[in-house]
């Protein structure tokens, strides 16, 4: 039977830990790319002082790499440690991109990080621009890499279940690898992390301006980062994630449940800017529609409907029924692998496995399900639609943000007028954490709202823990909780003593040189 | 495609290269992390020691995550038995790979010696506690370690942290331990400038005597008192990969079984001593260059050795050893292997190419005047 409090906390610890994780990886996206921009200026026009500012974001950059590096271990070793039975089930698909990402992606990143930082005087310029640009590349080919797996979680494909090793097992890798909602994913969350960098490069940078130290560098930082903000604030915008949205049933549910759409309504649908969502009388309360847009956005049609929550619960009980049916096919293909009955059986229904398994939450043997459990099961299907909700509008009115912030910058930094509008330096500079909160809250829209699903359609969350006694995910919790709280804090520590110190304090330069271009 | 049982040979062979490059990499790293507190006593050589692996070991150690993520894309039931029945010890090695990243970046951020005090211990908790929790790790291998599958196949661990701590696998643990504090000395040896290279081959040598020693012992403890396991049904090679279909035998000795069928075998562990051997005399000559070839080769000869005697098996199971996993039942399908298979052929060698590359950018020794001249990089 599921030991329900082992999969809370196996999940809480999870939640939290990849939350974490993703605190510094848009950081490393953004800059790395930033550097190369700096640092590809430095050798094109040969001025020293994008060298120092390479140098100094350098410096912030490889502090907030460790802290990557760290979180990401962690990562790599949870899925076995605590979703075992996931890790068995799907490995044969999931594992491989894994793979390729440490041996594609992560081993350039990781090697060529060491000469960024030791490389200045053993390369040539245009050696070190490359070894730069490597650096980036492969930070945004990992985020390639572990989204396709993060995709194939959302909408697998090319997979099929065999029931001798009684795992999903590849079928075509090609579809794995072009995804629809891989590639969304990818341009969005890559895009996002570049918002991140060029939001930390410029608020840190008005900072500076608003004490009027470092001036020289500030604003040149301040230029690069609102062209390179402003260009992919608005990719993050137009090409967002819910272009993939569309592909399966799971994913239909969950842009009903961030649009608390409950009935389906006549398309073009609108979309909701506010209201209050109530699970229990499911329905939305005060509700204020913009007609249309939400029918353009998610079906890039007029005609198409988006399916609403009730038309959804009740596509996955039948889904759910025809599980059951799977599930006692494949114990008759269990005990006799030749019975030809069986198989005919489980072909026909095999593609609700997935839904059948729902039911193990209620009840051991899915066959005996009675009517309520089936309900419930399929009520389960719906996320926890207030936290969607809210936390979508968020981050969208946050993206919009940041556009409107990379504009004015853009149009500041063309008129060579930073100084003169302080009130735009101070939003600048109190606008730091925002895209961080935005991020995060994109992870929580995708992965918490791809509940109650680990892999959708195919495997329950509950099932995919490791058997393993629930104090050790307390301790192991326990314990992360207060060793990544320490790491955070010698984090910003060091972060914030390394820009009050300011690009002068680093000892690279004998100070008669420093301030000389 | 080549057949089911070549593919799986073949990521046996592959688990086993990932693995030794990891400790040629990785270990020369994790070693001198464990002992710069040691071969330096000031700052300024405890600088010049971590220098001397700052700018690569980021590199080496995701020879360490290919390692993990190899086992998860070609064998997920080896992945999630091991992680999951390994809960603590997995999360001790984790916290203490976590402080390498942090440690090397934090270090030399503030000059006050209490901060830096801090992260070197910080940094040879993070060499020290993986070099010997490898060693515990295969040692538990030898053991067996206390696990099945209930009838979803989910794996179910029946055994604690504190049961890995056989006096068998503590002593694997020192013979892994040892071997990368002699891998770390020698790299030390090569790379850094007086006075701390002299140390580091003292080290180099004492740490080669005390491998050999343990070495051997381990080897007569597996020959005499630890009974192996051996596939006594016939071994379905083509097959599904279902641990639940075969029956094993526990056996005295069975573990030089292989040994004793192919007297060819017999090279792993020989080369393996005589390297070390050949290292510590190289030490002495002050030859770390040469030294660190015959290095490399204790290191290769000391893991074939290990994978060698448990071969077909990958994690034999001590509480139920008829669903111990096998190189036969515990794979991912033949076209996931084919296709990593093709991954691993055209990326590994432009990985080994680069970082070729940058070793040979970042080649010299790197000297107590050198540190001088500047106040840290990284």
């Amino acid at each position: 039977m599921i030991d329900l409090a082992l999969v809370n906390v196996s999940r809480l610890q999870f939640a939290l830990t990849a939350l974490y994780h993703f605190l510094f990886v848009p950081l490393t996206l953004g800059l790395s790319m930033i550097l190369v921009i700096m640092e590809a200026v430095y050798v094109m026009t040969g001025r020293e002082i994008w060298k120092r500012m390479t140098r100094f974001w350098g410096l912030l950059f490889g502090i907030n790499f460790a802290m990557g590096v760290a979180t990401g271990i962690t990562m790599e070793f949870q899925f076995g440690t605590n979703w075992a039975y996931y890790s068995h089930y799907v490995g044969d698909i999931f594992g491989a991109p894994l793979a390729i990402e440490g041996l594609m992606a992560f081993f350039l990143e990781a090697t060529f990080v060491g000469l960024f930082f030791f490389g200045w005087e053993r390369l040539s310029r245009v050696g070190h621009l490359a070894v730069t640009a490597l650096v980036a590349l492969g930070s945004s080919l990992s985020a390639l890499w572990i989204l396709i797996a993060n995709a194939w979680m959302q909408h697998p494909v090319g997979a099929q279940f065999n029931p001798q090793t009684m795992r999903m097992e590849l079928l075509s890798f090609s579809q794995v690898l072009f995804n629809p909602v891989a590639q969304a994913k990818f341009v969005h969350t890559v895009a996002a992390g570049y918002v991140v960098g060029s939001v930390f490069v410029l608020a840190v940078s008005a900072w500076y301006l608003l004490r009027g130290r470092n001036v020289d560098i500030a604003k040149r930082s301040m230029a690069v980062a609102a062209s390179f903000g402003l260009a992919c604030a608005l990719s993050v915008a137009v090409l967002g994630d819910e272009s993939g949205y569309l592909a399966s049933d799971n994913q239909k549910m969950k842009i009903a449940a961030i649009e608390a759409e409950w009935r389906t309504e006549a398309p073009p649908a609108g979309f909701t800017v506010f209201g209050f969502p109530d699970v229990q009388a499911r329905t939305t309360h005060a509700e204020l529609k913009v007609p249309w847009v939400l029918g353009l956005i998610a079906t890039r049609s007029i005609d198409r409907p988006v399916s609403g929550i009730f038309d959804l619960v009740a596509r996955a009980r039948v889904r759910i029924e025809s599980g059951i049916e799977a599930h006692a096919a494949l114990r008759s293909l269990r005990a006799d692998p030749t019975d030809a009955a069986a198989q005919a059986r489980f072909a026909a229904h095999q593609q609700d496995l997935g839904y059948g398994l729902l039911l193990l939450r209620y009840v051991s043997d899915p066959t005996t399900a009675t009517p309520a459990q089936i309900e419930a099961a399929a009520w389960s299907t719906v996320p926890d639609v207030p936290v969607l909700f809210w936390s979508f509008r968020v981050m969208v009115g946050l993206g919009l943000f940041f556009i409107l912030l990379f504009a004015t910058a853009f149009y500041l930094s063309a008129r060579h007028r930073f100084e003169q509008n302080r009130w735009f330096l101070r939003i600048a500079f109190i606008s730091l954490p925002l895209p961080w909160i935005a991020a995060e809250l994109g992870w929580i829209v995708a992965e918490y709202g791809r509940q109650p699903w680990s892999i959708d359609g195919l495997l329950p969350t509950f099932l995919g823990v490791s058997v393993t006694p629930v104090t050790n995910v307390w301790l192991s919790l326990a314990g992360f909780v207060i060793f990544y709280s320490a790491l955070a804090v010698v984090d910003v520590y060091l972060l914030v003593r390394m820009i009050r110190g300011g690009p002068d304090g680093l000892g690279y330069w004998p100070p008669e040189r420093a301030g000389v271009p | 495609m080549p057949d089911y049982e070549t593919l799986r040979l073949i990521w046996w062979l592959i688990l086993g290269t990932l693995l030794i490059g990891f400790a040629i990499m990785d270990g020369f790293d994790l070693g001198i992390g464990a002992t710069f507190r040691f071969l330096g006593r000031t700052d300024e050589e405890r600088r010049a020691l971590l220098e001397s692996i700052e700018p690569v070991w980021e590199g080496n150690q995701v020879w360490f995550i290919l390692a993990g993520g190899a086992v998860f894309a070609a064998w997920p039931l080896l992945y999630a038995a091991s992680f999951s029945g390994l809960y603590l010890a997995m999360f001790v090695l984790l916290l203490a790979l976590i402080l390498r990243p942090v440690g090397f970046v934090f270090r030399n951020k503030i000059p006050d010696p209490r901060w830096r005090n801090a992260w070197d211990w910080a940094l040879l908790i993070g060499g020290a506690v993986p070099a010997l929790l490898f060693g515990v790790a295969f040692g538990n291998l030898f053991l067996g370690l206390p696990f099945h599958f209930d009838e979803l196949q989910r794996p179910v661990f029946t055994g604690g942290f504190f049961g890995l701590l056989h006096p068998f696998a503590l002593l694997a643990g020192v013979v892994s331990l040892s071997m990368l504090i002699m891998h770390g000395s020698v790299y030390a040896a090569l790379k850094v400038g007086e006075p701390m290279s002299g140390r580091a081959a003292a080290l180099g040598r004492v740490a080669a005597l005390v491998y050999a020693i343990c070495f051997i012992a381990a080897g007569m403890w597996v020959a005499s008192a630890i009974a192996g396991h051996q596939i006594v049904s016939q071994a379905n090679v083509l097959g599904p990969s279902n641990p639940m279909t075969k029956h094993v035998a526990v056996i005295q000795g069975a573990w030089l079984g292989n040994y004793r069928a192919h007297g060819i075998l017999w090279l792993a562990p020989a080369i393996a001593l005589l390297a070390a051997g050949v290292t510590w005399g190289l030490l002495g000559a002050r030859r770390p260059g040469v030294a660190f070839v015959s290095s490399c080769l204790t290191l290769a000869g000391t893991i074939l050795t290990a994978g060698l005697a448990l071969f077909p098996f990958l994690m034999p199971s001590s509480a139920q050893p008829d669903q111990g996993l096998t190189v036969w039942d515990a794979s991912s399908s033949a076209p996931t292997l084919f296709l990593m298979l093709v991954i691993v052929a055209v990326f590994l060698p432009v990985v080994l190419a680069y970082t070729a590359w940058v070793f040979r950018v970042l080649r010299g020794r790197i000297t107590l005047e050198e540190i001088r001249r500047h106040a840290g990089r990284y």
